[in-house]
C-alpha cells in the first residue's frame, strides 16, 4: 500500500512537471512577441534603457533552456513570478481568489451530482415511454446550452423579472445560488449522460436476469445491482467534470460579476498577464491530480476487480 | 437468397433507406433542417436578411420581438435577427477552422501513434495525457493570451485545445482495427503492412473519429462563442455570435431579447449537431 | 439473413470470456435475428398431436405452455420469434427443448418467468404452472414465483453475476428476497447451497468475487442460487454451452443429481442432440419458432418423424455415426511425404514479475508433428491447451522460443523476408470466428481478391474471375460477390473464409476451430465442403477443434493437446477407439450423446 501511495505521488509530481512545461512551451515559446507582453503595452514609451532593464530582469536574452531552467527553479521553490499588472506575487494572488471559487464549485459540484444522478436513475427507472424520452433527451440539452447564456437568463427571469437573488456580487449565500445552478448545468448534464447510458447498458447484462429471475424486485436491482457497477465509468470522469467546473468560473463568475479564480484568468488574459495564466494552468493541474488520485483510490473500494497493487 | 440486379439495383434501396431513416425521426429531421438553415445564413446571409448587419435606425431602438423585428432591436436600432444571421457566417468559419485543426492535427499523430507503435507512441501518449488534464477552455485561454485576440486565433486556439482527444480516439481505433482478427487474416494471407494500413486500418479507424468530429463542432461552437463572449474574439461592431450575446449583456433587466436569440440560436445549433453526431453513431453501431 | 442469427458464446472456447464480456448478449442480442429464418419450409399444426398425447393423463402437469406466441419489435416492425409452442412438464421430470439459433427455444424459456428482454412482448397463449396462467400475473406475484417456484440457470456463467457483489451475498439474496432467511442464517444457508452444488471451499467462496472463479465454479454458483428456494421447476438455459468439454460433463452430471435429489423438474434448452439424449426423458424439438416434434427421447432421436428433426439427427457429430466422406481409395501420392514438420515447438509467454523474479508461462511446450500431402491432421484440445498459439507460430505470426516449423524441409520461422512471404503463400487460414475475419466494408469479392492482389496474381480482371470462380466452388451463389459480410449468415461468411484461404492454392490450409461458431446442420455442410475442396485440390488441412466428434468427422491423424503438451498423437480411429493417454480418454467420455443404447447418428 505505500508502496502503491508513493508511486501515485511520484506519477502525480510528473504530470505537474509536465504541466509546467506545456504550460511554459505553449505561454513563452509559441510566437508573439513576450518582450512587449511583459512591458505591458508601455513599449511606445520606453526608452532603450528601460527595454534593457525588463530584458535583463526577466532574463529574455539567456538561451531557452537557462530561462525554461530558472522558471522551474523558482516554481519548485514556490514562485511563480509576479503579475505584469499587479506586481503581485502569482501565488498569492491565485490563494486570494481560491476560497471564493472553490465554494463556488463545491456547491455546482454537489448540485450536479445530485441533479444528475437523479435525473438518470429516473429516466432509467420510469415505465412510461414519454416519461423516459423526456428525461433522457435533459442531458443533451443541457449540454447544448452556453453557460454565459445560462446565467443570463436566470438573471434575466430570477433576479429581475421575480427579484429573488441577487443577480451579482459575491455577498453571503444567497449569491451563491444562481451561479452554482448555470455551473451545475453542464456538469449535471454531463453526469446524468453517462450515468444513464452505464445504467441502461447494465440493467441489459446477463447478471440482472440472474437477479430478476431469484424474484428480486425492481427498486432493489436498480440500487443494489446495477447501480454500483454503473457509477464505474462516471466515476472515472470525476477528474475531468472537476477540471471543467473549475473553469467554467471563468464564464460564470465574469457573468454575475463575482471575485475569484475565473474573473482573475479572463483578466490575465485580457492583458495577457502569462505568469498568471501559467499559474492558473497549474493549478488546474493540482486539482485534476488530486481528484484522480481520490478516485484511484476509491476504485478498488467499488470494484473488487481492481487490484490495489496495480 | 435474392438476386440483385446490377449495381444500381443495390443503391437505390441504400438512398431510400437513409431518407426513410431521417423520416422516421422527426428530431433528427428538424436537426438537420436547423444545421441546413445555419449553413445557409453563413454562406447567402442575404437571402435570409437583406438588411445591413451594421446599420441601424436609432427611431427604431430597444424595440421588442415584431413582425418588423423577428428578434427585436438593439440600443443602436440595428435589427437582431440581420445580425444574427449575418454573425453566422463567422461563426461558423471559426467552428470549422476549430475542427478542422483538431481533427487533421489529432487525427494524424493518432494514426501515426497507433500504427509507429514504440517509443513514438509512448512519447505522444504521455503529452496526451497531460494535456487532458488540463481543461479545454483554460488551454484555450492559454494559447489565447500567447497568440493574441481575434476569430482566427481563438478558432486555432480552440481547435489545438481538442487536438488531445482526437489523437486518443484515432490511436484507440487504430489499435483495435489492427488487432483485429480480419486484419490478421489480411496479414496471414501477405498482404504488405502499407496496403494494410490503407485498405482495412484507416477506413474501419475512421468513424469513430467523423462522429467525434460531428461532436466537436457543437463543443467547438460553444467554445468559440464562450470567448467571444469573453471578449476575445471579434471586435465589437462585427456580429459574432458570443459578441451579440455580450453586447445584449448589458441590457438584461430591459431588453431581455437581446440575449436571449442569440442563445437560442447557439443552443439549436449545437443541439442539432450533437444529434446528427449521434445519429451517425448509432449507424456506425448497426454497421458492425 | 442477419447477423444475429449465430450467437458468438455458442462456441464453446472460452479463452477470451475470461473477465470480458463475450460476444453474446443473451436473447436480446439475437433476438431480431430470429426474423430472418421464419417462415420458411415448417409445417404448422405439427406441433398439436404429439405433445398432448405424450402427456400421463393421470399426471397433472407441472408446467403447461399452450400455443405460446413471442413476437419482438424492431425497428422494422415487429417479427415473431416464437410462433407456437406447447411444451409441458410433470413434476420432477427432466424435459429438453432442443433447437438451433433462432428457433424460439431460449425466447419460450424466458418467456416462461416473464424474463423477455426489452422489446419482447407474449402475443398469445398460456403458460400454466400449478394451474396458474403465469402471463396473467401481475408483476409482484410473477415475482414471488420467480426464484421461489421456479429457478433459472443461464447460459454464460462468466457474465451473468454481478461482479461487484460477493459470491455468498448473491446466493444470500435468493433467500432474502423471498423472506427465507434473513442476515447470518441467509449467509450459512448461501454457503451450504454452495456446498450442495459441488463448489469447494465453500465459505471462502462466498467471500469472494466472480472474477475470482473459473467459468465451471460460477456455473456452480448459479446453480446454487437457481436451487437455493428448493424450486419445483428449474429452467436451465444451455448452461454448460459456455464451458469446456470436461466441465460441461460434471456440471451437467451435478445438476442431474441434485434436481433428483430433490425431485425437482428441469427443462433443459439445448441446441446439443447430444446433450438432450443423455439427460432428458422427453424432447421438445423446435424449429423456427414452432415446436415441430415431441416425443420420449428414445423415441424422437431414434424414430424421428419430422423431417426437421431428421436433418438435426443427421448432423450431429458424434463418435460412432457417420464420416464426412468415406475414406477415399485413391492414393495417388506416398503418404510418407512430409509437407509440414514441426519439431519441438516451445513457445514462452513472460508474466509479471513477481518477488521470486521473472516468471513465464510456457503456452506451447515441445510439440512436435507431422502433416504430409493430402492428409489432415488435427490437433484437439480445450481452452488453453496452446493450439492457438501453435498456429500462430506456424504460420509465423507469433515466433517461437524455441523449435522449428519446415515445410517440405525449408525452415519457416528464420527465413529472410522475401522467402518467408513466399513460404506463407503455401499456408492460409480458415479462422473460428467468420463474424470477426472478414473485413465489414470490403465486398465478397474483394476480401476473395485481396491474397491475389497482395502476390500480384494476374490482371484486375483475372482476379475477379478467379475470385467468382472460387466463389462457385465453395458452392455460393454468383450474386454473394458484390454482398459485404453483414449480408451473409455464418455458414455462407465461413465459406467465403474458406474461398479467400485457397485464393493462392496454397499446399495447407490451417483450419483453426472453422465449426465451433456455427450450428451443427451447418457444422456438417462446411465440413462437407473441406471434405471436398480436399478430394479436389489435394491440399492438406491443419485443423484445430476442441470437439473430437467433430474431429472425427474429417481427420486421418489426430494429436490431443493438454496444458502445451502433445500428450497422443495417432490416426485418428485408433485413437478414438483405444485411447493411451488419459485425458484423452476423459475428453472421449465427455462426448455427450453416449449414454444412449443405440448411439445417435446411426440413424442416416
Amino acid at each position: 500500500m505505500r508502496g502503491y501511495l508513493l508511486r501515485r505521488l511520484l506519477q502525480a509530481v510528473v504530470v505537474l512537471w509536465a504541466a509546467f512545461t506545456v504550460s511554459f512551451v505553449v505561454l513563452y515559446l509559441l510566437p508573439g512577441d513576450s518582450l512587449s507582453i511583459r512591458l505591458g503595452g508601455l513599449e511606445g514609451t520606453a526608452t532603450p534603457a528601460q527595454i534593457d532593464a525588463v530584458r535583463a530582469e526577466y532574463g529574455l536574452d539567456d538561451p531557452l533552456y537557462l530561462q525554461y531552467a530558472h522558471a522551474l527553479g523558482d516554481a519548485l521553490g514556490g514562485d511563480l513570478g509576479r503579475s505584469a499588472q499587479t506586481g503581485a506575487p502569482v501565488v498569492r494572488t491565485i490563494a486570494d481568489a481560491l476560497p471564493q471559487t472553490l465554494a463556488l464549485t463545491g456547491c455546482a459540484m454537489v448540485l450536479a451530482v445530485l441533479g444528475g444522478g437523479a435525473v438518470a436513475l429516473a429516466a432509467t427507472f420510469t415505465r412510461v415511454r414519454a416519461l423516459r424520452q423526456v428525461l433522457l433527451s435533459l442531458p443533451a440539452i443541457g449540454i447544448s446550452m452556453p453557460g454565459f447564456w445560462v446565467g443570463l437568463l436566470l438573471v434575466q427571469v430570477v433576479s429581475f423579472q421575480w427579484g429573488l437573488l441577487p443577480a451579482m456580487g459575491n455577498e453571503g449565500f444567497e449569491s451563491l445560488v444562481l451561479p452554482a445552478i448555470t455551473m451545475a448545468l453542464p456538469a449535471g448534464a454531463m453526469i446524468a449522460q453517462v450515468l444513464a447510458k452505464s445504467l441502461t447498458t447494465e440493467l441489459a447484462e446477463p447478471y440482472v436476469e440472474t437477479a430478476r429471475a431469484k424474484g428480486a424486485g425492481r427498486v432493489r436491482i436498480h440500487l443494489r445491482h446495477a447501480l454500483r457497477n454503473a457509477s464505474l465509468p462516471a466515476l472515472t470522469l470525476a477528474a475531468v467534470v472537476a477540471g471543467n467546473l473549475l473553469m467554467e468560473s471563468v464564464v460564470v463568475e465574469t457573468v454575475f460579476s463575482r471575485a475569484g479564480v475565473g474573473r482573475l484568468t479572463a483578466a490575465a488574459v485580457d492583458t495577457q498577464d502569462l505568469a498568471v495564466v501559467q499559474g492558473v494552468v497549474l493549478l488546474a493541474a493540482v486539482v485534476f491530480v488530486v481528484v484522480a488520485l481520490v478516485v484511484d483510490l476509491l476504485y478498488p473500494l467499488l470494484d473488487p476487480r481492481v487490484g490495489r497493487t496495480v | 437468397m435474392t438476386t440483385a440486379t446490377g449495381f444500381g439495383a443495390r443503391v437505390v434501396p441504400a438512398a431510400r433507406g437513409h431518407a426513410w431513416f431521417v423520416v422516421r425521426r422527426p428530431g433528427l429531421l428538424l436537426s438537420l433542417v436547423v444545421l441546413a438553415l445555419v449553413l445557409l445564413a453563413a454562406v447567402f446571409p442575404t437571402l435570409l436578411a437583406d438588411g445591413d448587419p451594421l446599420v441601424g435606425t436609432p427611431r427604431e431602438r430597444l424595440q421588442g420581438p415584431s413582425g418588423a423585428h423577428l428578434f427585436g432591436t438593439d440600443q443602436l436600432g440595428r435589427d437582431l435577427f440581420t445580425r444574427v444571421v449575418h454573425g453566422s457566417s463567422l461563426s461558423l468559419r471559426a467552428t470549422v477552422v476549430a475542427v478542422a485543426v483538431a481533427l487533421v492535427v489529432g487525427g494524424g499523430l493518432g494514426l501515426v501513434a497507433g500504427f509507429v507503435g514504440g517509443w513514438l507512441d509512448a512519447v505522444l501518449m504521455r503529452t496526451v495525457d497531460v494535456v487532458q488534464a488540463i481543461p479545454r477552455l483554460l488551454l484555450s485561454l492559454a494559447l489565447v493570451s500567447a497568440l493574441g485576440f481575434g476569430t482566427t486565433k481563438v478558432a486555432i486556439a480552440v481547435g489545438v485545445a481538442s487536438v488531445a482527444s482526437f489523437a486518443r480516439v484515432m490511436r484507440a481505433e487504430v489499435l483495435r482495427v489492427r488487432s483485429s482478427v480480419y486484419v490478421e487474416a489480411a496479414r496471414a494471407s501477405g498482404v504488405r503492412s502499407g496496403a494494410i494500413l490503407t485498405r482495412h486500418v484507416l477506413p474501419n479507424a475512421s468513424g469513430p473519429v467523423f462522429v467525434l468530429a460531428a461532436l466537436e463542432f457543437g463543443v467547438a461552437i460553444l467554445s468559440v462563442s464562450a470567448l467571444s463572449f469573453l471578449g476575445f474574439g471579434a471586435p465589437p461592431p462585427t456580429p459574432e455570435w458570443g459578441v451579440l450575446i455580450a453586447d445584449g449583456r448589458g441590457f438584461v433587466a430591459t431588453a431581455w431579447w437581446l440575449t436571449t436569440f442569440p442563445g437560442l440560436v447557439i443552443a439549436a445549433t449545437v443541439l442539432s449537431a450533437n444529434r446528427v453526431s449521434r445519429a451517425l453513431d448509432g449507424e456506425r453501431r448497426r454497421e458492425r | 439473413m442477419s447477423g444475429g442469427l449465430v450467437r458468438g458464446g455458442r462456441a464453446r472456447r472460452s479463452e477470451r470470456a475470461v473477465g470480458v464480456v463475450p460476444a453474446v448478449a443473451g436473447a436480446s442480442a439475437k433476438a431480431p435475428g430470429a426474423a430472418g429464418v421464419a417462415g420458411a419450409s415448417s409445417t404448422p399444426g405439427a406441433s398439436g398431436g404429439s405433445g398432448a398425447s405424450s402427456v400421463a393423463p393421470t399426471e397433472a402437469p407441472l408446467l403447461d405452455v399452450r400455443g405460446l406466441r413471442v413476437s419482438y419489435r424492431t425497428s422494422n416492425g415487429s417479427v415473431d420469434a416464437v410462433t407456437a409452442a406447447d411444451v409441458s412438464v410433470l413434476p420432477g421430470e427432466v424435459v429438453a427443448v432442443v433447437g438451433e439459433s433462432g428457433s424460439g427455444k431460449s425466447t419460450t424459456a424466458h418467456a416462461i418467468v416473464g424474463l423477455l428482454p426489452a422489446g419482447g412482448r407474449v402475443g398469445a397463449g398460456r403458460v400454466l404452472f400449478e394451474d396458474r396462467d403465469l402471463l396473467g400475473l401481475r408483476e409482484r406475484d410473477l415475482r414471488a414465483v420467480r426464484g421461489r417456484s421456479i429457478g433459472l440457470i443461464p447460459q454464460d456463467p462468466m457474465v451473468s453475476l454481478n461482479p461487484v457483489r460477493r459470491i455468498g451475498d448473491q446466493v444470500a439474496e435468493a433467500l432474502i428476497v423471498h423472506g427465507l432467511a434473513s442476515g447470518k442464517e441467509a449467509a450459512e444457508r448461501a454457503v451450504a447451497a454452495l456446498d450442495e452444488a459441488g463448489l469447494p471451499e465453500p465459505a471462502l467462496r462466498a467471500r469472494q468475487f466472480p472474477h475470482e472463479l473459473s467459468g465451471g465454479m460460477c456455473q456452480r454458483v448459479l446453480i446454487a442460487i437457481a436451487l437455493a428456494c428448493r424450486p419445483k421447476l428449474v429452467i436451465a438455459d444451455e448452461p454448460t454451452s459456455a464451458l469446456d468439454v470436461t466441465v460441461q460433463r460434471h456440471i451437467l452430471d451435478h445438476i442431474e443429481e441434485l434436481t433428483h435429489a430433490h425431485g425437482t423438474a428441469m427443462l433443459l434448452i439445448t441446441h446439443d442432440l447430444g446433450v438432450a439424449a443423455d439427460r432428458a426423458r422427453r424432447v421438445v424439438v423446435m424449429s423456427r419458432g414452432e415446436v415441430v416434434e415431441q416425443g420420449p427421447a428414445e423415441r424422437v432421436l431414434t424414430d424421428p418423424e419430422h423431417p426437421y428433426t431428421r436433418r438435426l439427427i443427421a448432423a450431429a457429430p458424434s463418435l460412432t455415426g457417420r464420416r464426412v466422406r468415406p475414406r477415399p481409395v485413391r492414393d495417388p501420392v506416398p503418404r510418407t511425404e512430409p509437407l509440414l514438420t514441426v519439431t519441438g515447438l516451445v513457445k514462452e509467454f513472460a508474466l509479471p514479475r513477481t518477488k521470486e523474479g521473472p516468471r513465464t508461462l510456457r503456452a506451447v511446450d515441445d510439440v512436435s508433428f507431422t502433416v504430409r500431402r493430402g492428409e489432415t491432421f488435427a490437433l484437439v484440445g480445450e481452452s488453453g491447451s496452446g493450439k492457438s498459439t501453435t498456429v500462430r507460430m506456424i504460420l509465423g505470426l507469433e515466433a517461437p522460443t524455441e523449435g522449428r516449423v519446415l515445410i517440405e524441409g525449408r525452415d519457416v520461422t528464420r527465413p529472410g523476408r522475401a522467402e518467408a512471404r513466399a513460404l506463407r503463400r503455401r499456408m492460409q487460414l480458415v479462422y473460428q470466428n467468420p463474424y470477426a475475419s472478414l473485413d465489414p466494408r470490403f465486398t465478397v469479392s474483394e476480401i476473395v481478391e485481396e491474397p491475389l492482389r497482395a502476390y500480384r496474381v494476374g490482371t484486375r480482371a483475372e482476379q475477379r474471375a478467379r475470385a467468382a470462380a472460387l466463389i462457385d466452388q465453395v458452392a455460393l451463389p454468383a450474386d454473394v460477390l458484390r454482398r459485404k459480410p453483414a449480408e451473409l449468415s455464418g455458414g455462407q461468411r465461413q465459406r467465403v473464409a474458406i474461398a479467400r484461404a485457397l485464393a493462392l492454392e496454397p499446399d495447407l490450409v490451417v483450419c483453426d476451430e472453422p465449426v465451433s461458431a456455427l450450428d451443427v446442420s451447418v457444422q456438417a455442410q462446411i465440413l462437407d465442403l473441406l471434405s471436398r475442396l480436399r478430394e479436389e485440390l489435394g491440399v492438406s488441412y491443419l485443423f484445430i477443434s476442441h470437439d473430437l466428434a467433430v474431429v472425427r468427422q474429417i481427420a486421418d491423424r489426430v494429436g490431443v493437446l493438454r496444458a502445451g503438451r502433445l500428450v497422443e498423437k495417432g490416426a485418428c480411429e485408433q485413437v478414438l477407439a483405444a485411447p493411451t493417454h488419459p485425458y484423452t480418454r476423459e475428453l472421449i467420455a465427455a462426448i455427450p450423446g453416449r449414454r444412449r443404447p443405440r448411439p445417435l447418428g446411426a440413424v442416416s
